[in-house]
């Protein structure tokens, strides 16, 4: 059962150049030839996605595909040259400057690569920002920015300037700051990026807490795919501003549409996406209290490893098949899947 | 050298020589073959357009209707408003409030005591740095009324005071409009741009007409001329606002205002507050300089002293004014450093917040009572007046006792072999000659648009018939730039190369830069008296800083692995700089001309008071007899040389970055 669509883009393009509008008008669908020789910079082209209620969607691309300028899309901080971007069904392109910071307000939150912290202000400032735009009364905003200060794990340095703090304490910031207004959607571009590997990593634990137990609709772009299939729900991959594939992370690294995304998901620990459902024996019997089908296998490798016999495997509590020691080998010796 | 080889070298030095033959025999020739027209443009082809600016200022003051008011209504209303500000302040800086008008009224309330106002520069020194900056800023209260300048510098400081705000306001208003329409940005470009290459004499003349003799006319052309730098750097600092920070603001559902005030401008506040430092201190340089059209203050004190060539008087209120422009300017830098870092608040109750404020009250009021009773509390006395005056005259009369002989000498060397010559070359030429060759040299440089703005800005020159005067200025220009950079880019390349003489080149040269131009003029007329040579000493000095800073900046700026390829392959110093360091930083050092040539221009009209017989003349004297044609054309006149020059030098200097890779050919 899938969740409804909180954001659609039907076929929604962006080139830079003069002329690129018009240029689009005249023929629809160019191809890249088309576009370069009309002396244009393709940044998306026919991008078809949409975002469902609640989960995590990852676009995933190299530097310069195209990530950015599609989010910025989305979130209409760039005029796409054409398309359209259905947030609950009503065109966001159409709405007016009034009605965009409305939506822009109270239903979208964005972080930001580098930050983007007023440095004039100090954290807890920072994060009252957006609060204290609306209009809401200082008393109040501060009182709720604390609340999320807190909920990012940086009470006690609300009084300090933005560039008195490490950068993974900063993107806190910028995150409480983007969650103060509770956001419906919630953009994060390459939030992570900037930050040393081990922040990083303690950064993305710190978000799967925070979605936890938030659950929004979440744009999530990173050029970095071992981040991408620790959080995603769905990974996007974007090459040359197209979209080449929309896929949970198993289903990348089983079906590749393509040789790009094979060589993209040819280092990717198999253990790590893969499913326990998709290696185990359909019906066959195990023993143990019952695996879930959608564990994966780097969770639940020891265990099968280490029992005698092959293991229960079960489906939202309903037996489904078993699996046994030697299908996980074959995972962690990186053989064929099946 | 290949060069040599190149034809368009050949050309260039064989009309060079040409050229140099026209103007020294042309003359001659010219009587005997009727063209006598080419050496002197005659008087009968003259384009009035002088009188046509006036008879439109005219006009424009006595007849022009807005439908609900006249224009000189309109002006009226804002000299007005200028005025009761002005007229506060300077009450209560300077002269205290009076029962009424003109010399005989009587004093209600006296100002502020000197003890109120210094102890109040102490405490804004503190506030914004340290200790050290209260007491320089206090001695340097301390000696305008210890040296009896108080007065005159109240008065100059309270024109300061209100023009700095009008032009960081407009400033800032006119930057972020421009920042928001694009359309709006591309038409005030050039305006500003010609208001910055206008000598400031030219403007001086219409407001003069338009606000007539006196301190209001001198604030309009105060806050006309310090503001142009504020709207360039607003517009520049908003434009360069971390994108990112932008975007936020829209995310978070900023409105167009609330983007300006709680995003871009804060975000922006730093380099914000370098275009305030600007405008306080073009404020007190123009302050001075429109003493001319009625400011008093101590710009007065020097302009009489100058007319009276009362030396001692004039180096007095000269050193009052380095005196006040250095606290001022440290001063001001001091807040905005303040202001782009952050300080922790002080905790405590108000008294000891507040601690500064409390204490100026305090001797605010001990000040105005015991004031009452002991007038030392007042103002200080007179008879404890220190003066420098006699002692200025004395060194003076010294040196030109003893040492006449030779400053004569030097002066007559320089006139004999360098000023007359050259002088001589440019009045000689013809103008139908200069006009092709100007042209040919914008062709050579920029393509056909400059070779044709060149033509008609040249033209515009001839016939308004200041082709003569134009000519003295070039000269006159000409000279002083070269010998300013023979002078300024050596002390450059030094400063560059040299730690320790760097050091004391760059505090040499930041205090030369906070000095109001009139300052220049003073010790070179006691020397050399008055005359051409007088000027080109003035306008050297002035015009000295760009050359110096420009070349230290290109030689440092070179990259280097460069120089390191260098120091590889075995040269000497001396080749390292001769064959790597210069040739590199010459687009650098080309810019650094440029500059020197604009603010040589800028002096032009200031030496004017020490007769030269040039287009800043012609402003000058349009400025004592209030017309505005003449000062206006002659200032056009004035820019547009800016202008030529401006252009040739920044296409060779673009020519030569693309030689060096430094900048794309198509960029
Ligand atoms: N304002 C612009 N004008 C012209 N071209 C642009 C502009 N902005 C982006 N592009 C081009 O569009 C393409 C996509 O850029 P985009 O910033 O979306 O890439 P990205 O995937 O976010 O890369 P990165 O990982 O480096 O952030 C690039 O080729 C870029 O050069
Ligand atoms: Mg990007």
């Amino acid at each position: 059962m899938t969740a409804p669509a909180k954001l659609v883009c039907k076929n929604v393009w962006k080139l830079y150049g003069a002329g690129a509008d018009s240029f689009l008008d005249a023929n629809p669908t160019p191809d890249m030839k088309t576009i370069r020789a009309a002396g244009l910079i393709p940044a998306v082209r026919k991008a078809d996605i949409d975002i469902r209620e609640g989960e995590i969607f990852v676009i995933m691309g190299l530097s310069g595909s195209g990530k950015s300028t599609l989010v910025r899309c989305m979130s209409r901080l760039i005029e796409p040259s054409a398309g359209e971007i259905l947030f609950h069904g009503t065109d966001l392109l159409k709405a007016s400057d009034k009605e965009m910071i409305e939506i822009r307000r109270h239903k979208m939150g964005m972080v930001f690569q580098h930050f983007a912290l007023l440095p004039h202000l100090t954290v807890l400032q920072n994060v009252a920002f957006p609060l204290t735009i609306q209009g809401q009364k200082r008393k109040l905003a501060e009182a709720r920015a604390m609340e999320v200060i807190e909920l990012v794990g940086l009470k006690g340095r609300e009084g300090y300037y933005p560039r008195e703090l490490s950068g993974g304490q900063q993107q806190r910031v910028g995150i409480a700051r983007s969650l103060a207004d509770e956001p419906e959607l919630w953009f994060l571009d390459e939030p992570f990026s900037a930050l040393d590997p081990l922040i990083r990593r303690e950064m993305q634990d710190e978000f799967l807490r925070l979605q936890g137990m938030l659950a929004k609709t979440i744009v999530f772009i990173t050029h970095d795919f071992d981040e991408a299939i620790r959080l995603a729900d769905r990974i996007a991959i974007m090459k040359d501003g197209a979209i080449i594939q929309v896929a949970t992370p198993e289903e990348l690294v089983l079906n590749p549409a393509n040789d790009y995304v094979e060589e993209f998901t040819r280092h990717v620990p198999r253990d790590k996406v893969m499913s326990v459902g998709k290696i185990m024996q359909v019906g066959g019997k195990g023993a143990g209290q019952g695996i879930p089908a959608s564990a994966k296998i780097v969770e639940v490798a020891e265990q099968v490893i280490e029992a005698d016999e092959p293991l229960l495997v079960v489906d939202e509590g309903k037996p489904v098949g078993s699996i046994n020691a030697a299908a996980v080998i074959r995972v962690l010796l990186g053989k064929s899947a099946r | 050298m290949s060069t040599f080889r190149h034809p368009s070298t050949w050309i260039f030095i064989t009309l060079l020589v040409l050229t140099w033959l026209l103007a020294r025999m042309g003359a001659g020739w010219a009587e005997a073959t009727g063209l006598a027209w080419a050496f002197d443009y005659p008087k009968a082809w003259v384009i009035p357009l002088k009188d046509w600016v006036s008879a439109a200022m005219k006009y424009l003051v006595e007849d022009v209707h807005f439908g609900f008011f006249t224009f000189k209504e309109f002006t009226r209303a804002i000299s007005w408003l200028i005025e009761q500000p002005y007229n506060l302040t300077r009450a209560l800086l300077a002269e205290g409030f009076m029962d009424g008008p003109g010399r005989r009224a009587n004093q209600i309330l006296p100002p502020f005591s000197w003890i109120t106002i210094t102890a109040c520069v102490i405490a804004l020194g503190h506030y914004a740095r340290d200790w050290i900056l209260a007491a320089i800023v206090g001695f340097a209260f301390l000696y305008l009324s210890v040296f009896g300048q108080w007065e005159s510098a109240m008065i100059t400081l309270s024109s300061v005071i209100i023009a700095v705000p009008i032009g960081v306001i407009g400033g800032l208003s006119l930057g972020i409009l421009a920042y928001r329409h694009p359309l709006f940005d591309r038409m005030l470009k050039p305006l500003l741009d010609l208001m910055q290459t206008i000598p400031i004499f030219a403007y001086l003349v219409p407001i003069l007409v338009l606000f007539g003799f006196g301190p209001v006319a001198a604030l309009v052309a105060t806050v006309i001329y310090a503001m142009p730098p504020m709207v360039r750097i607003t517009t520049m600092a908003l434009k360069a606002v971390n994108p990112e920070i932008k975007d936020f603001g829209v995310m978070t559902g900023c409105t167009q205002a609330q983007m300006t005030w709680r995003i871009l401008v804060p975000a922006a506040r730093s380099s914000l507050m370098v275009g305030v430092n600007q405008v306080i201190m073009l404020s007190l340089n123009m302050v001075i300089i429109a003493s001319m059209i009625g400011a008093g203050g101590l710009g007065f004190d020097v302009l009489s002293s100058l007319r009276r060539l009362d030396i001692g008087g004039g180096f007095e209120a000269g050193i009052a004014i380095v005196i006040l422009a250095i606290a001022v300017d440290r001063l001001s830098q001091a807040f905005s450093e303040r202001a782009s870092t952050h300080q922790p608040k002080s905790k405590g109750n108000a008294l000891i917040r507040y601690k500064r404020s409390f204490a100026i009250l305090a001797i605010l009021v001990a000040a105005f009572l015991l004031g009452r009773i002991w007038p030392f509390f007042q103002s200080f006395p007179e008879e404890y007046w220190l003066t420098t005056g006699a002692f200025w005259d004395n060194s003076v009369k010294y040196l030109n006792i003893n040492y006449y002989d030779a400053f004569e000498a030097i002066k007559l060397f320089f006139l004999n072999y360098f000023l007359l010559p050259t002088k001589r070359f440019f009045l000689g030429l013809p103008w139908p000659w200069a006009l092709a060759i100007i042209a040919l040299i914008g062709w050579r440089f920029g393509g056909w648009k400059l070779a044709l703005m060149n033509a008609l800005m040249t033209l515009f020159i001839v016939t308004t018939g200041m082709w003569e005067k134009a000519m003295i200025t070039v000269y006159l220009c000409g000279v002083s730039v070269i010998l300013a950079s023979l002078i300024g880019i050596p002390l450059g390349v030094l400063a560059a190369t040299n730690r320790r003489a760097g050091g004391i080149i760059g505090v040499i040269i930041d205090t030369l830069q906070t000095l109001p131009s009139f300052v220049y003029l003073i010790p070179v007329v006691m020397l050399f008296r008055i005359g051409d040579f007088t000027a080109m000493i003035a306008i050297v000095l002035y015009a000295l800083v760009p050359a110096v800073r420009y070349a230290a900046h290109g030689v440092r700026s070179v990259r280097p692995e460069l120089v390191e390829a260098g120091v590889v392959a075995g040269c000497t110093r001396w080749q390292l700089l001769t064959r790597i360091r210069l040739p590199l930083a010459l687009p650098e050092v080309l810019l650094g001309l440029n500059q020197t040539i604009m603010l040589a221009l800028s002096m032009l009209v200031i030496t004017a008071l020490v007769g030269t017989r040039d287009l800043g003349q012609e402003v000058y004297i349009a400025l004592t007899k209030a017309d505005t044609g003449r000062g206006l054309v002659a200032g056009l006149a004035i820019a547009f040389i800016a202008i030529i020059a401006d252009r040739i030098i920044s296409a060779s200097a673009r020519s030569a970055r693309i030689r060096y890779g430094l900048e794309d050919a198509h960029g």
